[in-house]
């Protein structure tokens, strides 16, 4: 479990982090958004006890970031967003030396080791020096890195920035399988695609704040409104409208098609498309208009800029 | 800080791992092996041709005093690139991005400095061994006979002080630069005292002072001590991560010195009534070790006496009562610009120690005092050898020194307990900061207390202590 409260970070003038509060607990998966510089890698390096918060608290697993910080440690695995390999080294070599800082033996480390190296297609790469690894198997071994001590907390910076749609996808359904109701995982990544697949909660961080957190159809609903619907007719419906159907409010028409914006879909839905069926209306389909978390993050983050520029 | 055994072992996972890693780069291996192999060789042959030709003229102690000479080279030119693999220990990482796996795994911070300072020492050290072995076998195989045993063992141990001095310090130096460049541009701070100590040594070797050699030796360990508890104290995961441009923050750095400085008092009389006082109560322990140096000085400079005795015109002690009437002529009461020359002499001698304090962790700040109360238990020796009355010389020397004394003193003490400052642990600081604000501790000190009282020692000096010191001498 992570909980912060009034996490906070200054450099000097520069206000990194700004009173951050939430909670994750066990198996669920927090997405970090922002854009660069807004402060997710500085939350990261606070929660893994690298930095000392200016002001606040923060716990991981229990254990307070400043005043049990060896102890965090030993609970956290972190892929950074710089996972600057030691180039001479093999794999295995790498793998022995953090599993040896980690306390365990080479045939531990090596036992644990085994089914992810497997699992990230990176069995014909034991032997090889890590200097000849492309970016996508450096990302994955640092993966297996982070996860070498099992912890109960992951912590995932950029865990798919540097790599192929293949190994991106691998990488994504392996966090996905990491997923267990004991583990907690953060992870902090600009892959929209990646956050609507993955997060329980998300967290759209912007200079340093928190601007809005949910799970992705509460920020959705947040920021872009309520959900719209859109009917196709296969022939021109005239000045049909419809005013009678409760929370459902037509925003938009044209010779063959109308949206509609609808607060509470399971009981309007129905309503709506029966009175157009009962006025003998042509209808092709009735969908919900596509609104990807992209939509609502830029909207998110132009909103507080303006709001900023305002003020 | 708990050290266990188990500790020990994680850190040494560190340093397996960059020595193997050393071990696998060509552009260490070479420098390892040309120097333990091929210049080593060199020296032999350069030895034996030496030995040869100073036989010749009968000059053979020259010859002999340069084969152990030749070793203390083929041993410390090894440890030269040891500054090279060290500077780069922290910084190198940081800029590879390898250094924030390794922060995130968990170990103590001293565990991370103790493993990157050991494999920072330990290729170039047994490649200094091995030259020096090498060149003691060749010295075996050509008939040229080895040096003494204690002075190879002196060499050997000051070889391995001087390795530990150059890598605790560079690592340090490494673990404070924001890049790798910062580090080497840094790199002066210890490549220049080095050359100028190995320089030393070498006219101490041919001068055959073993003793002198010795005390270098127990000096270099001390230093080693220093730089090390430095390193560990001021080593910070944040430091290294959070500062990545190096730019000269003027602001920060004014900042940071008028906070220590003026303590937060609002006014002057704030400043005297709050903070001054609780400066001095600060030193009351340096203040002692002060007068322990001080007492020492003295007696030092009376017992040099035997060794450096100068004859004296006795005209100029039968003068002195003239001398003083003179001096009283020249110098009316109320004249300012004796004044100030006797104050800048003493602000300068002692702005003197402070620099050399800080370089120094405060050790050879306390050298111009020693010396200064040397010179006047000297003095008083060479006097009363002369048939000086005690009295007489005290009253050319109390009524001013009584204030002069206990202000250089209190500088002195300053100097002291900034030294011990800036070697007791304090993560919350960096090493530059610390730097600024034990210069400021000191400054405050200076300004606030030292100065008056020297500036009233100079007017007592200049207008008053001719005339005291004149009614005792007549």
């Amino acid at each position: 479990m992570i909980h912060t409260k009034d996490l906070t970070k200054k450099f000097d003038d520069f206000l990194a982090v700004d009173m951050l509060n939430f909670t994750v607990n066990p198996g669920q998966v927090l997405v970090m958004l922002g854009p660069n510089g807004a402060g997710k890698t500085t939350t990261v390096r606070m929660l893994t006890s690298i930095l000392k918060p200016t002001k606040g608290s923060a716990t991981i697993a229990g254990y307070d970031v400043v005043e049990q910080a060896d102890k965090v440690r030993k609970a956290v695995g972190v892929l950074t967003e710089h996972h600057g390999l030691y180039a001479r080294m093999t794999m295995t070599e790498y793998l022995d030396f953090f599993g040896g800082l980690y306390l365990l033996s080479k045939d531990e480390t090596r036992r644990r080791v085994e089914p992810l190296i497997v699992r990230f297609n990176l069995t014909d790469a034991k032997k090889k020096r890590l200097g000849e690894f492309s970016k996508g198997m450096r990302q994955k071994l640092a993966l297996v890195r982070a996860l070498i001590h099992d912890p109960p907390v992951l912590l995932l910076d950029e865990p798919t920035s540097a790599m192929d749609p293949e190994s991106a996808r691998m990488v994504r359904d392996s966090i996905a399988g990491l997923r267990s109701s004991d583990r907690t995982i953060v992870l902090c990544t600009h892959n929209l695609t990646e956050a609507e697949q993955l997060a329980d909660i998300v967290a759209i961080i912007h200079q340093g704040k928190i601007i809005l957190a949910g799970s992705v159809p509460e920020i959705k609903s947040k920021v872009l409104g309520e959900p719209e619907y859109i009917a196709y007719f296969s022939e021109s419906i005239g000045g049909w409208h419809s005013d009678h159907v409760a929370n459902a409010h037509m925003t938009g028409r044209g010779d063959d098609w109308m949206k509609f914006r609808i607060s509470d879909p399971e009981i309007a839905n129905t309503r709506l498309m029966k009175e157009m069926i009962q006025a003998g209306l042509p209808i092709v389909s009735f969908q919900a208009v596509p609104r990807s978390l992209e939509d609502a993050y830029l909207r998110a983050v132009r909103n507080e800029d303006l709001e900023g520029v305002t003020q | 800080m708990k050290i266990t055994i188990q500790k020990i072992r994680t850190a040494l996972i560190i340093t397996r791992r960059e020595t193997r890693d050393q071990l696998r780069d060509w552009r260490i291996i070479f420098p390892v092996v040309t120097l333990t192999v091929f210049f080593p060789f060199l020296m032999n042959f350069t030895a034996g041709r030496i030995l040869a030709f100073t036989e010749q003229y009968g000059a053979t102690i020259v010859g002999e005093r340069l084969v152990p000479f030749l070793l203390m080279i083929v041993g410390f030119f090894p440890i030269s690139f040891s500054l090279v693999i060290a500077l780069e220990s922290f910084v190198g990482e940081k800029e590879r991005g390898s250094i924030e796996p390794l922060l995130h795994a968990p170990l103590d911070d001293w565990q991370l400095y103790l493993g990157k300072l050991l494999a920072a020492i330990l290729a170039p050290l047994s490649s200094s061994f091995l030259g020096m072995a090498v060149y003691l076998i060749g010295l075996v195989l050509s008939g040229v006979p080895l040096p003494e045993t204690s002075m190879m063992f002196l060499i050997i141990t000051l070889t391995v002080v001087q390795a530990i001095v150059m890598v605790s310090g560079a690592v340090v130096v490494s673990s404070q630069a924001t890049s790798v460049r910062a580090a080497n541009l840094l790199s002066s701070f210890i490549i220049i005292p080095i050359a100028l100590l190995v320089q030393g040594e070498s006219i101490l070797m041919f001068w055959g002072s073993h003793d002198t050699l010795w005390w270098a030796v127990f000096g270099l360990l001390i230093l080693a001590i220093i730089l090390i508890r430095l390193g560990v104290t001021h080593f910070q995961r944040e430091e290294l991560l959070g500062r990545e441009i190096d730019v000269l923050n003027i602001k920060w750095i004014l900042k940071t010195y008028w906070l220590k400085f003026t303590g937060g008092a609002g006014s002057v009389v704030e400043w005297y009534g709050k903070v001054i006082p609780r400066a001095l109560r600060a030193i009351h322990v340096p203040l002692l070790i002060t007068l322990m140096i001080a007492g020492v000085g003295i007696l030092v400079g009376m017992q040099e006496i035997n060794n450096f005795y100068i004859p004296l015109d006795e005209s100029n002690i039968d003068n002195l009562s003239e001398n003083m009437d003179a001096l009283m002529a020249m110098i009316p009461i109320g004249s300012v610009a004796p004044v100030l020359m006797i104050l800048w002499q003493n602000v300068r001698v002692l702005l003197l120690s402070m620099v050399l304090g800080v370089f120094t962790f405060g050790v050879l700040g306390v050298v111009p005092l020693f010396a200064s109360t040397a010179v006047v238990g000297y003095l008083y020796m060479l006097l009363a050898v002369h048939g000086l009355s005690v009295t007489s010389f005290l009253a050319m020397i109390v009524p001013h020194s009584i204030i002069e004394i206990p202000g250089a003193m209190i500088a002195v003490a300053g100097i002291i307990r900034g030294g011990a400052e800036l070697i007791t642990p304090n993560t919350a600081k960096t090493v530059g900061q610390s730097l600024i604000e034990t210069v400021a501790d000191w400054m405050k000190l200076f300004i606030g207390v030292v100065v008056p009282m020297l500036l009233l020692a100079a007017m007592i000096e200049a207008w008053f202590t001719p005339r005291i010191a004149s009614l005792f001498i007549r």
